[in-house]
């Protein structure tokens, strides 16, 4: 009962120190009030030692310690404000204003000793600082705050914290965080040495029915030296684990596949018009991609430096100005080069390859060889459950974002006046021309809206890949892959083709590893391609067979 | 005398334009070598290498800057001759037959990836010029002309793996890297030397991606599931270049933080970091002979200096720019100790030879051409720079032939007299013998 109210004090002092860190050290402290302090000079000495295990053995101490200041000691090693005097041993906190609050009192200090130094964290004291606040936050008015104490002390299953979710437990009204409290508090029952085998098999039991890989590793930590009837059950345990989720594991793929898909989707789709439609052989497709990434990383910089509000808009901002501004540039390729080589493939193949090369060593001057970073905007970022599948949600909006490019492309050639006359060029082109289509502009036109999606995909793919001038290299084969596997001509083939290679990769990974996987779809499309020369959807018409 | 008719008669046997070159540069060196040493720089400026391998050019550069202010070497200025080799490895080899061949360049700093290095080797030796080698590699190397002041993988992955073992209680492992000879040959050492420490066949699972792979997915679940054994798991990235963006995008979409599973890199540096989102990265490991944030004199000096110089008041520093920084000192100071650039004289006059680190010791070329160095863990902070939490207490002497290969258990280097031989059995007593 005593260790409850303790703790619930505790909870209180660490979400002070959180919240308001600055009150910490002026208002008055009710846990100092009614007694005296718990002494934790030793931990503190311990602190300022500047050695790891001595800063692990602190942590302990304080959390268990029961002395008010811990909570504000273990949030200042947090965020690295806890300082500490090499030469007096003397431990201070540092508030976010500068100022500095003896450890031990909470007074301020009104001169800082000499050659002051944080105490340093690693990997190691960041899982106990987990394990510690998570205990400390157990009792915690918020529930959201409750459930994520009650996670991470799952995660850590410090025995220590036992007592502390026994008694969380038998006060807690919320079912959900009641429901991760015994999770908990059967994840550390598993690994303890010494509890009863009745006791273990219900906490075995209560833990494999989460059915995921974080139940599986702590089945797996039941002692070597535990019963046989508690290993039966365990192995019991892990084994319908292991089943459903290997069943889960075939959707898994499928969704990785469909993701891949749709980024490949997305890099093909400008070829599609500019290759397929127009049957010029682009190899500066790939530097249109990058060329658009790069459009991304120019409206964040703008929107960060004049309008940092509008961040979380900043890609729906550069999805109009990166096809814009990729569709000139393609528009001005068509114009200069491209036009005067048409019905030579090769010449063409030579010429925008080389037109790749000055547009990569072209940004590589202005904005230098290094990758540049282009932010996430926060509905991107973070991931959501379903079932056993983790989904991430900027993989989500990529794949809503490929589909809705797709199907806006595709009402351009259908439903258009510049689509119908694209459509009516590829077909036959001096038909066209005598119905009055002015054939040259709508080649500039198309290669153009090729170009411009293109450079939409660079939107999207700077979300995923590196933002550098070597983007565009590693789509372009991919790329042409997708194209000529769906069917030159076709965007239905497109679609079809990039989810098919995007899925059949992903079911090949796990098995052949990325290399042999990668090699092995290669050869599976060479072989297609030998007994279905014009791709899956093959296109039919005059100029295709002339 | 002889030495060098022989050198010659080698390059006229091979092409008219050599001779030629030879004969013009025979006429014209005596009188522009009084006042300049010319020294070569073979560093991708386009091209896929280009990002990492254009800040080695402009380390070089600074360096000769600086060395021209303090008075030049033997009473001359040095000129930087830059070439641009653009990633591509046989025009490696034909961009260093150009440097030394028809530049007459007294030294080269120069190659990263280990394939330009093998490239550009038979050059070095046919026409004995000397190649200072900055990037930590797979070792199993060691050659008359070539110094390497990068690490050997016992001066980085084996201390990395201990401080996993013995600061994180590591005990299942995940050694995942691109497929190439610098990965494959690492993990190739680490395999056998975490077997050697007792750890089990099954709790070590490798994993190869083609270069520039970005679709992490599938790979990262399986390390989430690898490490839900039970037992902590660590991953230990020899991944390369660019590819290392989206594998840490991956790590942080699907929720695997540094406490639950650390990744140590040897690849990634100040430079790779600057262009990603560190948040969610932090306390993810690298392990280098250097990081900008080591905090001694002699590093505040040379960024303030390095800054001034790029006119960039932001540009980081990293681990084969210090490497680089060690090599061309170490041959400022052979030069002077041999008194002239005759390769043939420098080499020799190169082992021994001791400068200070930007890491407040000294480094020191020994008789296998590879530097004494010590080894730094670094956790990545949020600013994208690096932690110092662990530092070896000594330096490191390279282990140019690993103990835990087969193939090369028994071979050492050492290029001092008696020996002169970069790959002698200590069983047969043979030089060149495996």
């Amino acid at each position: 009962m005593i260790s409850r109210g303790l703790l619930r004090r505790l909870g209180g002092v660490l979400f002070l120190a959180l919240g308001l860190l600055t009150a910490a050290a002026t208002l008055p402290r009710p846990a100092l009030a009614q007694g005296a302090a718990p002494d934790i000079s030793a931990p503190l000495a311990q602190l300022a030692t500047d050695k790891y295990d001595d800063t692990e053995a602190a942590l302990g101490a304080l959390s268990v310690s029961g002395s008010p200041a811990a909570a504000g000691i273990v949030a200042a090693l947090a965020d690295g404000r806890l300082m500490y005097s090499p030469a007096t041993k003397q431990v201070l906190i540092k508030t976010p204003e500068g100022g500095l609050t003896d450890a031990a009192t909470g007074q301020p200090v009104a001169e800082a000793p000499p050659g002051l130094k944080a105490v340093r964290v690693n990997n190691r004291i960041r899982r106990a600082i987990e394990a510690a606040s998570g205990t400390l936050a157990l009792v915690d008015a918020d529930p959201a705050k409750r459930l994520a104490a009650a996670s991470a002390v799952m995660r850590s299953r410090d025995e220590a914290a036992l007592p502390a979710l026994d008694a969380a437990l038998a006060k807690e009204s919320d079912a959900r965080v009641k429901s991760a409290l015994t999770l908990a508090r059967a994840s550390i029952l598993i690994g303890k040495a010494g509890v009863p085998d009745a006791e273990r098999i219900a906490a075995i039991a209560t833990v494999g029915g989460e059915g995921n890989q974080d139940a599986l590793a702590v089945l797996r930590s039941v002692p070597a030296d535990a019963s046989p009837a508690v290993k039966q059950a365990a192995q019991g345990a892990i084994a319908g684990i292991e089943r459903s989720l290997a069943i889960w594991a075939v959707g898994q793929n499928v969704w990785y596949g469909v993701s891949l898909g749709s980024v490949l989707l997305l890099a093909a789709i400008g070829l599609a018009i500019t290759f397929g439609v127009m049957g010029v052989i682009n190899m500066a497709h790939g530097e249109m991609v990058m060329l658009g990434a790069y459009v991304t990383f120019v409206v964040q910089e703008a929107i960060r430096t004049y309008n940092p509000a509008l961040f979380d808009a900043s890609l729906l901002i550069a999805i109009p100005v990166a096809f814009l501004f990729t569709g000139l540039i393609g528009v001005v390729i068509e114009r200069t080069v491209i036009r005067f080589l048409y019905g030579r493939a090769l010449e063409t193949l030579l010429a925008t390859w080389g037109i790749s090369l000055i547009l990569q060593q072209a940004i590589r001057t202005m904005f230098g060889p290094t990758n540049r970073e282009v932010g996430a905007p926060s509905w991107m970022s973070g991931a959501f459950e379903l079932g056993q599948l983790s989904i991430t949600y900027g993989r989500l909006w990529i794949i809503v974002f490929a589909m809705l490019v797709f199907v806006a492309l595709l009402a351009t050639l259908r439903l258009t006046r510049i689509g119908l006359e694209m459509r009516a060029v590829t077909q036959n082109r001096r038909m066209a021309a005598s119905m009055g289509i002015r054939t040259n502009w709508v080649d500039a036109m198309t290669f153009g809206l090729g170009s411009g999606i293109a450079g939409i995909a660079g939107v999207a793919l700077s979300q995923i890949d590196n933002v550098s001038p070597n983007l565009g290299q590693s789509y372009i084969i991919d790329s042409f892959l997708v194209v000529v596997f769906g069917g030159v001509g076709n965007l239905w083939g497109t679609l079809v083709g990039a989810m098919s290679l995007g899925i059949a990769n992903k079911m090949l990974e796990p098995y052949a590893g990325a290399v042999l996987g990668k090699i092995a779809l290669l050869v599976i499309v060479i072989l297609f391609i030998q007994k279905r020369p014009r791709g899956l959807f093959a296109l039919k018409g005059r100029a295709i067979e002339a | 005398m002889s030495n060098l008719f022989s050198h010659a008669r080698r390059v006229a046997g091979r092409t008219m334009a050599g001779l030629a070159a030879l004969a013009v540069a025979g006429v014209a060196v005596p009188a522009a070598a009084q006042e300049t040493i010319k020294v070569g720089v073979l560093h991708s400026l386009s091209g896929t290498m280009a990002i990492s391998e254009t800040t080695l050019k402009d380390t070089v550069l600074f360096m000769i800057d600086q060395q021209n202010a303090a008075g030049g070497v033997l009473g001359k200025k040095l000129t930087p001759v830059v070439v641009d080799p653009a990633s591509n490895w046989p025009l490696f080899a034909e961009k260093a037959r150009e440097l030394l061949a028809k530049e007459k360049v007294a030294v080269v700093f120069g190659c990263w990836t280990s394939v330009s290095r093998k490239s550009v080797l038979p050059v070095f030796k046919e026409l004995n010029g000397i190649l200072f080698y900055p990037v930590q590699y797979e070792g199993e190397e060691s050659e008359r002309n070539v110094f390497y002041t990068g690490a050997a993988p016992n001066q980085q992955a084996i201390p990395a793996v201990d401080y996993l073992m013995e600061n994180e209680g590591v005990k299942r492992w995940v050694l995942a890297g691109t497929d190439y000879v610098y990965p494959r040959t690492t993990n190739k050492i680490l395999e056998a030397y975490l077997k050697s420490k007792g750890v089990a066949a099954e709790d070590i699972m490798i994993n190869y991606t083609p270069f520039g792979h970005s679709d992490w997915q599938t790979i990262v679940a399986d390390i989430k599931k690898f490490g839900s054994a039970g037992k902590k798991t660590a991953v230990v990235s020899t991944i390369n270049g660019d590819a290392n963006v989206p594998f840490y995008k991956e790590l942080g979409n699907q929720g695997i933080k540094a406490t639950d599973i650390p990744v140590v890199a040897f690849s990634v540096g100040e430079e790779e970091l600057a262009g990603i989102d560190t948040k969610p990265l932090v306390g993810h490991l690298a392990a280098w002979n250097y990081f900008q944030s080591v905090d001694v004199p002699e590093n505040a000096e040379f960024i303030k200096k390095w800054r001034a110089f790029i006119k960039n008041d932001k540009r980081v520093t990293n681990d084969p720019m210090e490497a680089t920084v060690i090599g061309f000192n170490m041959w400022v100071k052979a030069v002077e100790k041999a008194g002239t650039t005759d390769p043939d004289k420098v080499i020799p006059a190169l082992i021994g030879v001791s400068v200070p680190n930007l890491t407040g010791g000294f480094s020191t070329m020994m008789p296998n051409h590879h530097i004494t160095k010590p080894v730094l863990i670094g956790e990545i902070k949020d600013d994208g720079q690096f932690d110092v939490v662990e530092k070896t207490p000594g330096l490191i002497v390279a282990e140019e032939w690993s103990p835990y290969l087969e193939g090369s258990k028994d071979l050492i280097a050492d290029w001092r007299a008696p020996m002169n031989c970069g790959n002698f059995n200590v069983k047969t007593g043979k030089c060149g013998a495996q």
